[in-house]
């Protein structure tokens, strides 16, 4: 544990040397290896970290890391008065945070692998580009998940939001790719504001950043049944970015667009970590949201709305990546679901067997993607089954686990959040479990287009067909959207493709034994090694006041309510034994038994529909065109917000374009104008009155001229005559006035 | 006998029959001679008041006069001979090139 600071900086060391180096000078091969070596270093020392907290005593499971400061102590406004505003860069690892670095390592590191094969088409410098931005997504998520307070968190959360970007974009030449690339971070700002609204109202309230330290404020606050206060709002608005970073309603559309970018990335980064990240921070958050119980019922309903609108969806997608992610948004909103009805270590549960079997899953779409030559259309596939074995046998494998059938990872995790839910309301449980039917249809409908049936795709020269199959014939092929040889025909991808394949749909099966319920026979291993995580610690009066010196200014109460803490903790927030000893044990099974039940009818229609009888699959979509048709445009909720929101933004800005066109540059030109009309004035006097003023005085002299220049006749005889006039004058001047 | 008062009504009768020489002649040199004639006036009025008050001056005066008038008469006879080369002429109406 002492290495944690070196779990994500090794990914990051990959990502910059990678990125800095590795695209000019190295080989795709020593990218590659410097990937995923940075990886399993990190996977190691994760599980190292992992077995070290398990050893410890479960109350003691905490380990905190500061690595350096980020922000000295500056004094700083809260509601408590001033507070010393610091920001250390702080790790914790506790339960929550250990299992999250387990996921995106242990994942991570099989789809740096995998990707291997995947991306071999690309050129060297695109290739090491590519790892540089997987290992730098990784690096971030780490920062993400082992971040002691909001801000480390935040830099995780804005990171990941980057490398999304760079990596949905990563074909960028590609139009429609750029463009999901800039949805994707644009819908993403919109949550990140109300995110970072968020933080900066815990501080104002709570005056500081860490985690912890705000779940023991917060456990000794009231909870906010009857009115909507402080804590309401912070969950609100951190909502809104859990919102926008796991695409939930209504910030949802960017994930299907996501899909641009090359599967594995899907497969990391929208299936099992970065959408999860918001999952995670309301997780972590559990004490505050407990808090809130009205924030709580909206998490709840946006969740199970998100997980019914977007199966619905899925039913009729022909896209194999946009049914999985359709598929990957319903089951966010169960984690959702799983949250708002405080079942925190359901949601983080179902978060991790979620993880395994979507990025098995989308590896699976990317081996079939692969095999296919960059055909992403259902329609175009089938039969498949006896073209890619491997690749078969383990997305079946995910397919049953995502259906909830026992005993695969998806059952145990799905379960125990219709369980609490229905612990909770009737009605959302109603509709979560309508979701798990949906999700069954439409997983096993993507099975049976692309696995079963009879062949429907391009054909393919016979010749190549022959040795066309095995790892060999790799070479030739490229990944999607790239140049191809000559295509063989399907073919099983190669091993470095399909050992990932065969690891994770092992992870599949056996992650859900990690939380086998009570009724079952299990301990819940996970709930009680996670529930720490959830719930506040009452620490000492003397303790707290010491670390935080706005805790001294607070009512005298505070201090003594923060030690009655776990006695003020609401129902929702209990711990899973007494919720579940609400019911009996023979009614928990009964409810299995019906999820178990809903999920193999959604299979049986499916393999009703699609395969034995494909024309019913077309007589209902004929009969019900109108649902079928907005289900197939996805609600037309993009052409909405393409009307409202788009639209307002372009036409304010056209607006304020005007604006700035017609009253800025006017007043602009104006002045100009009136500079021009001023200086014209001012011509016009100088030319006009001091000009003319000159020259009527010269005009004077001149008009004067014309009368004395008759004096000079030129005649000598006139001036002497003149001049003797005046000397006569002179003199009898002189003589009479004397 | 010949008084004080007969010098100077000589001089004033000469130097005014100078003077509308000068006015009333159209030949440049009738008014040089005219101008001579003024001259020798002045001389005249000069040498009568030596004699009435007992003083060289008056005399030394008129010696310069002289003197002045033949340079002059000189310089001027001088003038009209260039201008008669030019204009083939001695009227002094032709003389109008300082006219405005």
């Amino acid at each position: 544990m002492a290495y944690l600071w070196l779990i994500p900086i090794l990914p990051g060391i990959g990502a910059a040397v990678n990125g800095l180096v590795g695209i000019r000078f190295f080989s795709k091969r020593t990218s590659g290896l410097i990937a995923c070596g940075a990886m399993a270093l990190a996977l190691v020392l994760a599980v190292a970290a992992f077995w070290q907290l398990l050893g410890l005593d479960p109350e003691a499971r905490e380990y905190t890391s500061t690595i350096a400061t980020w922000i000295p102590a500056m004094p700083l406004q809260g509601v408590h008065g001033v507070t010393a505003l610091e920001i250390p860069w702080k790790l914790r690892l506790d339960p929550l945070s250990a299992m999250m670095i387990l996921v995106v390592t242990g994942i991570g590191f099989l789809i740096h692998v995998y990707s291997i094969g995947y991306m071999h088409g690309e050129t060297r410098g695109a290739y090491a580009r590519y790892f540089s931005y997987l290992n730098l997504f990784c690096f971030f998520m780490l920062t993400l998940v082992l971040g002691a307070n909001f801000l480390v968190l935040f830099v995780g959360w804005e990171g990941v939001g980057l490398c999304s970007y760079l990596l949905i974009g990563y074909w960028y030449k590609k139009k429609s790719a750029s463009d999901a690339g800039k949805k994707a971070f644009i819908v993403n700002r919109i949550g990140d504001w109300g995110f970072l609204l968020g933080v900066f109202l815990v501080f104002f309230t709570f005056g500081t950043f860490d985690f912890r330290e705000v779940a023991n404020q917060a456990g000794a606050m009231p909870v906010e049944t009857a009115r909507f206060g402080v804590l309401s709002l912070i969950t609100l608005l951190l909502f809104i970015g859990a919102c926008g970073k796991s695409a939930q309603i209504p910030l949802y559309v960017w994930l299907p667009d996501a899909m641009e970018g090359p599967t594995p990335v899907s497969a990391l980064i929208h299936a099992a970590t970065m959408v999860t990240a918001g999952v995670y921070m309301v997780g972590r958050n559990a004490v505050l949201f407990g808090h809130a119980p009205m924030s709580m019922e909206v998490v709840a309903l946006v969740g199970v709305l998100t997980a019914l609108m977007a199966a619905t969806i899925g039913l009729v997608q022909t896209d194999i990546k946009r049914v999985l992610a359709y598929s990957t948004v319903s089951q966010l909103g169960y984690m959702f679901l799983a949250m708002g009805v405080g079942a925190y270590a359901a949601g983080a549960f179902h978060l991790m067997t979620h993880a395994f079997f979507k990025a098995l899953l989308f590896l699976c779409s990317g081996a079939v993607i692969h095999a296919m030559a960059g055909e992403q259309n259902m329609l175009h596939m089938g039969g498949l089954r006896k073209y890619l074995p491997i690749t078969y046998a383990t997305m079946l494998v995910g397919t049953l686990a995502i259906a909830g059938i026992p005993p695969l990872a998806g059952f145990f995790s799905k379960d125990e959040i219709l369980f609490r839910t229905f612990m909770s309301s009737k009605v959302i449980w109603a509709l979560a479990a309508l979701t798990a039917l949906m999700t069954a249809f439409y997983m096993f409908r993507l099975m049976s287009l692309t696995f079963f049936g009879g062949y429907r795709g391009p054909a393919w020269g016979a010749a190549g067909h022959a040795q066309g199959g095995t790892a060999g014939a790799g070479g030739a092929h490229g990944a999607p959207g790239h140049g191809h040889g000559a295509w063989h025909g399907p073919h099983e991808a190669p091993r470095s493709m399909t050992v990932p394949l065969i690891v994770l749909a092992v992870g599949s099966v056996v992650a859900g034994f990690a939380g086998v319920p009570a009724v079952l026979g299990g301990g819940n291993a996970i709930e009680t090694f996670l529930e720490p995580s959830f719930v506040a610690h009452a620490v000492p009066a003397g303790g707290q006041a010491s670390r935080l010196p706005a805790a001294a200014e607070a009512p005298p109460g505070a201090a003594a309510a923060a030690v009655s803490a776990p006695d003020a903790l609401p129902a929702l927030a209990e711990g899973p034994h007494e919720a579940a000893a609400h019911m009996s044990a023979a009614g928990e099974i009964g409810l299995m038994a019906l999820s178990v039940l809903l999920g193999a009818f959604g299979i049986l229609v499916a393999y009703r529909f699609y395969v034995q009888r494909p024309q019913i699959a077309e007589r209902l979509a004929a009969r019900w065109k109108t649902p079928h048709r907005v289900l197939t445009n996805k609600y037309y909720v993009d052409e909405l917000y393409g009307a409202t929101v788009v639209r307002g933004t372009m036409a304010s800005a056209a607006g304020l374009w005007a604006f700035d066109r017609r009253v800025v540059d006017g007043a602009v030109n104006g002045s100009g104008w009136f500079t021009i009309l001023s200086s014209w004035v001012s011509h016009l006097i100088d030319k006009y009155l001091v000009d003319g003023l000159v020259n009527l005085v010269g005009s004077i002299f001149h008009e004067a001229s014309f009368v004395f220049r008759r004096l000079q006749t030129g005649l000598i005889q006139n001036y002497a005559l003149l001049m003797l006039v005046g000397v006569f004058a002179f003199v009898s001047v002189y003589l009479l006035f004397r | 006998m010949i008084t004080q008062t007969h010098y100077l009504v000589l001089s004033t009768v000469l130097f005014f029959i100078g003077v509308v020489g000068v006015m009333t002649r159209r030949n440049i040199i009738i008014i040089l001679l005219s101008i001579e004639l003024m001259l020798n006036a002045v001389n005249i009025n000069l040498i009568a008041f030596s004699y009435h008050l007992k003083s060289e001056i008056g005399q030394v005066f008129a010696l310069f006069v002289i003197c002045v008038a033949a340079a002059e008469a000189a310089v001027g006879l001088g003038i009209i001979l260039a201008f008669y080369r030019n204009k083939e002429t001695v009227n002094i109406d032709e003389m109008n090139l300082m006219r405005w």
